[in-house]
């Protein structure tokens, strides 16, 4: 037994109300920068939908993550290293900007420079690849809210063979959401595809990052990822992924996208596994038992034999601690509630999703049936074959009795706890019937509905004796570093050679580059357009508004002047 | 011997290799982080898919002719039996092949280059200056071998180029053997050199990265986080306690 830690998170569907804010926070956080306006670390899709890149889980098409061969080996399902090597000058499989998105920005300037003329001028969406005017025709969640699902919902990969069941029209369809960040995954196939061995796993939280001072922009990563989730930022040339906010977690800090998250539904906490046993479950014969094969892969913290294992692991004490009460391993492995997504990738992913209850709670409530009632409820998870098969799909491989077991608990915890809430005496028999007792469907309740900031963030400091002098606590400047902040402006070879600067102060100065200069999307006048996306409200970038008239002073009524 | 002909010959290759091998180490220390292919395929896949393999092939191919062609002594493979003419037709032969695949697929992607809207705006004038070096490079081997082979009794380089160049390595230099080879090999040459001496300072620092490691090593990739925690330094006496 060889005991590691992995940081991971678990995302509760059932309150996700597609608002999309841990997206534009992630974004503004660690993608606001020229090079990766395409990137967004954290997607919010609507299913059933086409997903970003758009049919990303097709794996036939793609060949994203691992496969068994006959011999019953895993491999790259996008083929093994010398093959890598051999495509190495042209990937095969690399999706194109078309399959994500060209990015745009709009010249604003027009608005405050056009002439006087009879209409209104409009700002123009122009490229950011090319700087060209373009025509916005798809963007990272252009089917939202199924939006043109009638026309293109059927190409969702998972709808394959049941595309004529499932109904579009607005009132006969289900949708539900799904925030998807990387997966930091127990055997990433990205880190596999790496030629250049750039991608790595922390030996001490399972987070995946890219070392952006070894990635030689070799793009393998990219198809590897069978969730699509390493991107490559077209102005450094190099890969850049999600990075589980790390500095932030390091620190005791919930990621940005949990942090900010609207609905509250995101748990952070670490999860033990054997990390012997990663390759002989991810090599399980059948898809459908990958499920339960990764379940088993991960230790109970609470078991006094792991916890010594952890102990001559080298994991602190405070650090088992979190694992005992980690949400992550309660969702997984005490209530058995939350389930992995595609975890027929075979990349043992480790962000886990509770699938939503509310397609069927919709159906029964229309049907003018009792919404709360347990039995109606298991009827209709028996009844509404389509959402659960769908559902088992995206989470079980397409076996639909975990789907079935899952939604019957949280069908169970509903029924029960409105006769608390209605102040009537607790049904132990409806606790029964789904295998646990009144306690636990309690407990699972106060976890999902009450839990507190600190009950859903779990996240013991990596070091905390070494607190003062991170990054993310207020009581020094953070900027304030070897160096200087955003002194150094770019290397010799274009913007982004040069040493390494901290993360926040790269942020930090492209975004002060990019309020001064976006040479992408404004080639010739550039000094007066201006990225309103990026202003952040302070000091007035060149071209953002017209010229002060009189420089240095004068009768600031003066300026005012009557515009025609 | 003419001034000219030291400089040329002498100077000139000296302070070419000793600007690729400092400038190289300076840049991988300086900038790992600029240390990239700078992949388009992004971009534009159609034209890449056929015109990226085919130059790098090519230049594969001929990368290793040359290392033949010019540090193994002709008295070598004469001991072991290969002819003059033997050796001459074959190097020719697969000189030439090699040599248009990869002008051809240079072409494709200089095309590419020139009319793909986003692959040239992200074209920097760093860039430009490399593919004129690279091309003339090309070119002018290429063309240099063919025509020298047009005529009755081409020139035998492994008389003249060859030895230079070893003599070069030796550190025992002898202009006078290149300075009597034809014009087209010392064009060749000069523009091989003006571009090593650019190499450190340009894309091409990607080939130094090919990653042979990958055929050994496991597939996944462990690390432990680094001393660093956040994104900056340890300060001293608050280093992590082990
Ligand atoms: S989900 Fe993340 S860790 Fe897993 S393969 Fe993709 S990029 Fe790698
Ligand atoms: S963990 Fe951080 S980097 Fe990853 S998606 Fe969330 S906010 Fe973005
Ligand atoms: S912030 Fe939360 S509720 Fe809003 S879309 Fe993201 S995950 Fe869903």
């Amino acid at each position: 037994m060889r005991v590691m830690a992995q940081m991971a998170m678990v995302m509760n569907l059932d309150k996700c109300i597609g608002c999309h804010t841990c997206s534009v926070t992630c974004k503004q956080a660690w993608t606001n920068r020229s090079g990766v306006e395409y990137v967004w670390f954290n997607n919010v899709e609507t299913r059933p939908g086409l997903g970003y890149p758009r049919t990303y889980e097709d794996q036939e098409r793609w060949r994203g993550g691992w496969t068994v061969n006959r011999r019953g080996r895993l491999k790259l399902k996008g083929g093994g290293r010398l093959r890598k090597l051999l495509t190495i000058f042209s990937n095969p499989k690399l999706p194109s900007i078309d399959d994500y998105y060209e990015p745009w920005t709009y010249d604003y300037d027009t608005l405050t420079s056009a002439p006087l003329q009879e209409h209104t001028p409009v700002a123009r969406p122009r490229s950011l690849i090319s700087g060209e005017p373009t025509k916005i025709t798809w963007s990272a969640n252009w089917d939202d809210n199924l939006g043109g699902a009638p026309d293109h919902g059927h190409r969702d990969p998972m709808l394959k063979g049941i595309e004529d069941k499932v109904r579009f029209e607005f009132e006969q369809t289900f949708m539900f959401y799904l925030p998807r960040i990387c997966e930091h995954c127990l055997n990433p196939s990205c880190a596999a595809s790496c030629p250049s061995g750039a991608i790595y796993k922390r030996s001490e939280d399972g987070i995946v990052l890219v070392d952006q001072d070894r990635c030689r922009g070799w793009r393998m990563c990219v198809s590897g990822c069978p969730y699509k989730k390493v991107y490559f930022n077209h102005r450094t040339g190099k890969a850049e992924k999600c990075t589980f906010c790390f500095p932030r977690v390091e620190v005791g800090l919930p990621t940005v996208c949990a942090e900010t998250c609207v609905g509250r539904l995101r748990y952070i906490g670490l999860v033990l596994y054997d990390a012997d046993r990663v390759l002989e479950a991810a090599s399980t014969p059948d898809d459908t038992d990958l499920y339960e094969a990764q379940r088993r892969v991960f230790l109970d913290p609470n078991d006094p034999e792991v916890v010594r294992a952890a102990e001559r692991a080298g994991i602190p004490r405070d650090w088992i601690e979190a694992a005992q009460r980690s949400p992550v391993h309660a969702l997984i492995t005490t209530f058995k509630v939350a389930l992995p997504l595609h975890p027929e990738y075979r990349t043992m992913p480790m962000v886990w999703y509770i699938p939503p209850l509310s397609p069927v709670v919709d159906v029964v409530r229309d049907t003018g049936h009792d919404a709360e009632d347990h039995g109606n409820l298991f009827a209709a998870i028996e009844a509404l074959r389509i959402p659960v098969e769908y559902l088992a799909r995206l989470f079980t491989a397409g076996d639909v009795e975990p789907v079935n077991a899952v939604l019957r608990r949280l069908a169970a915890m509903r029924a029960y706890m409105r006769d608390i809430n209605l102040g009537r005496e607790p049904r132990e028999e409806v606790a029964m019937r789904v295998g646990m007792t009144g306690e636990q469907v309690y407990d699972m309740y106060r976890l999902l509905a009450l839990a507190k900031y600190d009950e859903r963030y779990v996240i013991p400091p990596a070091h905390a004796e070494q607190a003062h002098g991170l990054e993310e606590l207020a009581t020094e400047c953070s900027l304030d570093y070897e160096g200087g902040p955003g002194m150094g402006g770019s290397g010799p070879f274009g913007e982004n050679s040069g040493g390494a600067s901290p993360i926040a102060v790269e942020n930090f100065r492209m975004l002060r580059d990019r309020q001064t200069t976006d040479t992408i999307a404004a080639p010739l006048d550039k000094d007066n357009r201006v990225n309103l996306l990026n202003w952040d409200g302070k000091g007035r970038p060149d071209g953002l508004f017209p010229p002060r008239e009189h420089p240095g002073g004068g009768d600031p009524a003066g300026e005012v002047e009557p515009k025609p | 011997m003419s001034a000219l002909d030291i400089l040329l010959w002498v100077a000139v290759p000296y302070i070419s290799l000793a600007v690729f091998v400092v400038g190289h180490i300076w840049r991988y220390r300086y900038d790992k982080f600029g240390w990239t292919t700078r992949s388009s395929q992004l971009y534009e896949n159609r034209l890449l898919r056929l015109g990226s393999p085919l130059f790098h092939f090519g230049i594969l191919l001929v990368a290793i002719g040359h290392i033949g062609g010019l540090l193994v002594p002709k008295s070598w493979t004469e001991a072991v039996g290969i002819s003059d003419t033997a050796y001459h037709v074959v190097a020719v032969v697969l000189g030439v092949l090699a040599g248009a695949c990869t002008l051809f697929g240079a072409a494709i992607l200089v095309y590419r280059r020139r009319t793909v809207g986003p692959v040239f705006s992200a074209t920097t004038r760093n860039d430009k200056l490399m593919y004129v070096l690279l091309v003339g490079a090309i070119v002018l081997g290429l063309g240099t071998t063919v025509l020298g082979n047009l005529t009755a009794d081409p020139h035998d380089y492994r008389e003249t180029v060859s030895p230079w160049f070893r003599s070069i390595l030796i550190l025992r230099p002898e202009p006078a053997l290149m300075a009597a080879a034809p014009l087209g090999f010392q064009l060749h040459v000069l523009v091989a050199f003006a571009l090593f001496a650019f190499w450190p300072f340009s894309r091409l620092v990607h080939v130094f990265s090919m990653p042979l490691g990958y055929l050994t090593r496991p597939y996944v990739v462990y690390r432990s986080r680094d001393e660093q925690l956040g994104s900056r330094p340890t300060r001293r006496g608050w280093e992590r306690v082990p």
